[in-house]
């Protein structure tokens, strides 16, 4: 029987590691996410020899609602892994894949999230070279949970680490901040607004590629995801025991996104991003890197926003859009809404 | 941002600083306290004291609505959700507020309570006309920015003829608190700004009687970074020139004498409680509302006889003297110590518009200067 990929929903069977299972990963993974690794069919894939350092990386993927604007949680998959290997330094070249599915979940939605994957691997140039499925019991799954693991090749003679702020050190950001967060608040239940507001959910490697390019003293990469720019700028103080001054009025945040913020008592700075990266490099390499940047499509609005400080306390601070000074603090606990 | 830009100009703040600079005697010093948290928050999210003259100390005060709750009215709502099993509905501030035996309502949650964040009340009425199986109980709190929505919530309730949901009904009287603040003994004050939010509903008109009865100017403002300056600039203008009046720099969003309709909401549906427990303040009367007979059906407290137990606050917790604006949160031997908004101890320590929230968050890099 032909799998119905138009009215059918994931049954036990289909983790069963059955014939379910086996027509599940030929008709949808197999066909959709096609490579000769893939196709070898064999518990694991066999790669050839890569040269240079390899990097590898893994996430988990929970996003609801699992549509988003400007994503799903496919491409999610693939650019939030291929993203955390790139900011390594490192080209992304293979994924692993690991979806754990809910029994009852529409195969034609599921066909759609594999098809978005196989678009962001495309594009990303990455090829999903092994995978696993397991089905659990209805109502005991969010619908589809998806792990991506990722490896690459470190470029030669490039060392990035978050342990690498020095004072005097610029801060640049790829762009503006809050759009996956807000985009996906724009869709929950129980806080649905209208907003034009898109995730920025993206592979980063081609800016980076054209970063590391520049020539430019690079010290740190990293994406500011969950937790927003404030966490990860903070979480990159303490790792190089270094402060940060950044300056508020430089930080770029599109109005939709500074308008659902304001409405929701959010910070934008706490707010996630899927398709940005801070940069930490040389100050004299700055101008030159910006520039790099902005002619990367993903880099149109970077931004040079501060610059490391010694400080024992590893403070991130601000100067404010009033020329006020303040702590841009960790995230504690949850952002919760402010109420009058 | 339109209409929101515009107050958080960095070229008219410095501008209204120099005025305040120009305007602050060297002889002496202005005590001026912000009531709202609304602006404690505004405050210390822009740093607006690197921009005053040393001569103006801002002083942080009770206007947070969570931190001013006392600890045993959050043990009123947590074993109702884990006694009584209901659904719980409350803002997002609330639910990390500690109460009694170590428990929030986040951590209630986290033992099997039915707790639901949501953003307006109109979000619980919903859920219970979802669940009907369910009974629904909404932890309403806050001054009277917040009163005139439950107002509404409750009418639409009676209207569906909902019979699962009710209200834990905390709403405070932001004049009464104010009255409590300058009669304090030797209180140390030389101005207020006042409200911004609560002022749009019960107009400028309740204050006047402070500032003829104390003597104190009191002068309006909006939440923003701007509002704020000019208040104060206006504050230093009234007590340079020994007046004492309720001026209005709000005029945006708020008349002498309010919003007519939210006030007979008000009216409408509560009634006034003899007395209330405040935290920091202690037991006021006529400081707060419950629902009026006619309404008792959904009056929480009544309907699952869940009474209240006052509570001391924990040892070593300065939240009282510092609501009563006599401490800072640095005077508090555990801020920052034992206290942080990872876990905090004191209510002021939770939601962004407490004073110590607010000073751990964006000024404590002060404290090592």
């Amino acid at each position: 029987m032909k799998l119905d990929l138009r009215n059918g929903r994931v049954e036990m069977g289909h983790g069963a590691g059955g014939r379910a299972m086996a027509q599940l990963i030929a008709e949808l993974f197999a066909k959709l996410l096609g490579n000769d690794y893939l196709a070898q069919g064999d518990d694991g894939a066999v790669l050839p020899a890569l040269p240079g350092r390899l990097v590898m990386s893994t996430d988990s993927h929970v996003v609801s609602p699992l549509f988003f604007p400007g994503g799903d949680i496919g491409s999610l998959a693939v650019n939030g892994t291929v993203n955390d290997v790139t900011v390594m330094g490192a080209r992304p070249l293979y994924l692993a894949a690991a979806f754990i599915l809910e029994e009852g979940y529409p195969l034609a939605e599921l066909r759609r999230i594999v098809e978005s994957m196989a678009r962001a691997a495309l594009a990303a140039g990455v090829l999903v070279v092994t995978g696993d499925t397991k089905v659990v019991e209805k109502g005991k799954g969010d619908g589809v949970f998806i792990s991506t693991t990722g490896v690459g090749v470190a470029r030669e003679g490039v060392t990035l680490s978050g342990k690498q702020a020095r004072p005097g050190d610029s801060i640049l950001l790829s762009g503006s901040i809050g759009e996956h967060g807000t985009a996906i608040l724009s869709q929950r239940a129980g806080l649905a607004f209208d907003a034009s507001i898109v995730s920025d959910c993206a592979a980063l490697n081609g800016l980076v590629e054209a970063m590391l390019d520049s020539g430019a003293e690079l010290r740190v990469l990293r994406d500011p995801t969950r937790g927003g720019l404030a966490s990860t700028l903070n979480e990159l103080a303490q790792q190089s025991a270094a402060g940060m001054l950044l300056d508020e009025a430089a930080i770029p945040v599109i109005p939709a996104v500074a308008a659902a913020c304001e409405f929701l008592g959010l910070d934008p700075c706490y707010v996630a991003n899927e398709g940005k990266l801070v940069a930490i490099c040389a100050a004299r390499d700055a101008d030159r890197l910006l520039e790099v940047m902005r002619r990367h499509p993903l880099g149109q609005n970077a931004a040079l926003i501060g610059e490391v400080i010694a400080d024992s306390h590893a403070f991130v601070q601000m100067t404010t859009r009033i020329g006020g000074r303040r702590i841009l603090d960790w995230l504690s606990g949850e952002q919760l809404p402010r109420i009058c | 941002m339109k209409f929101i830009d515009e107050f958080r100009d960095g070229d008219l703040a410095r501008h209204l600083a120099a005025g305040i600079v120009r305007e602050a005697r060297t002889d002496r010093v202005y005590r001026l306290m912000e009531f709202c948290g609304g602006h404690t928050h505004a405050i210390s999210r822009y740093g607006l004291t690197d921009l005053l003259p040393p001569a103006v100390r801002m002083i942080h005060g009770p206007g947070c609505p969570v931190c001013v709750l006392p600890i045993g009215r959050i043990d009123q709502a947590i074993r109702l959700a884990l006694e009584q099993g209901v659904m719980l509905c409350s803002y997002g501030d609330c639910l990390r507020v500690p109460a009694s035996s170590g428990l929030s309502l986040q951590q209630a949650k986290a033992h099997g309570a039915d707790v639901r964040m949501v953003y307006s009340i109109s979000d619980a009425v919903q859920l219970a006309q979802q669940n009907p199986q369910h009974d629904i109980v909404f932890l309403a709190i806050g001054f009277e920015t917040t009163t005139p929505p439950t107002a509404v919530a409750v009418r639409q309730a009676d209207a569906l003829g909902l019979k699962n949901f009710s209200v834990l009904c905390n709403h405070v009287l932001t004049p009464a608190a104010m009255r409590a603040i300058l009669a304090i003994d030797g209180v140390q004050l030389d101005g207020i700004v006042g409200p911004a939010h609560v002022s749009t509903v019960i107009g400028s008109r309740p204050y006047e009687t402070f500032a003829a009865d104390y003597g104190k100017p009191v002068v309006i403002a909006g939440f923003e970074p701007l509002d704020v300056l000019q208040a104060i600039l206006m504050l230093l203008r009234q007590i340079n020139g020994a007046r004492a009046e309720v001026e209005n720099e709000f005029t945006r969003a708020v008349t002498r004498d309010g919003n007519h309709k939210a006030q007979a909401l008000i009216e409408a549906v509560f009634e006034m409680r003899d007395s209330f427990e405040w935290r920091g303040l202690g037991s006021i009367p006529k400081s707060a509302l419950k629902l009026r007979a006619a309404y008792a059906r959904f009056d929480a407290e009544a309907r699952y006889g869940v009474d209240y137990r006052a509570v001391p606050d924990r040892p070593g917790c300065e939240c009282a003297a510092i609501l009563r604006g006599e401490k800072r949160p640095r005077d508090c031997r555990i801020f920052a110590t034992a206290c942080t908004p990872e876990d905090p101890v004191g209510s002021c320590m939770v939601s962004p518009e407490g004073a110590c929230a607010a000073h751990y968050t964006y000024g404590r890099f002060r404290e090592q200067e």
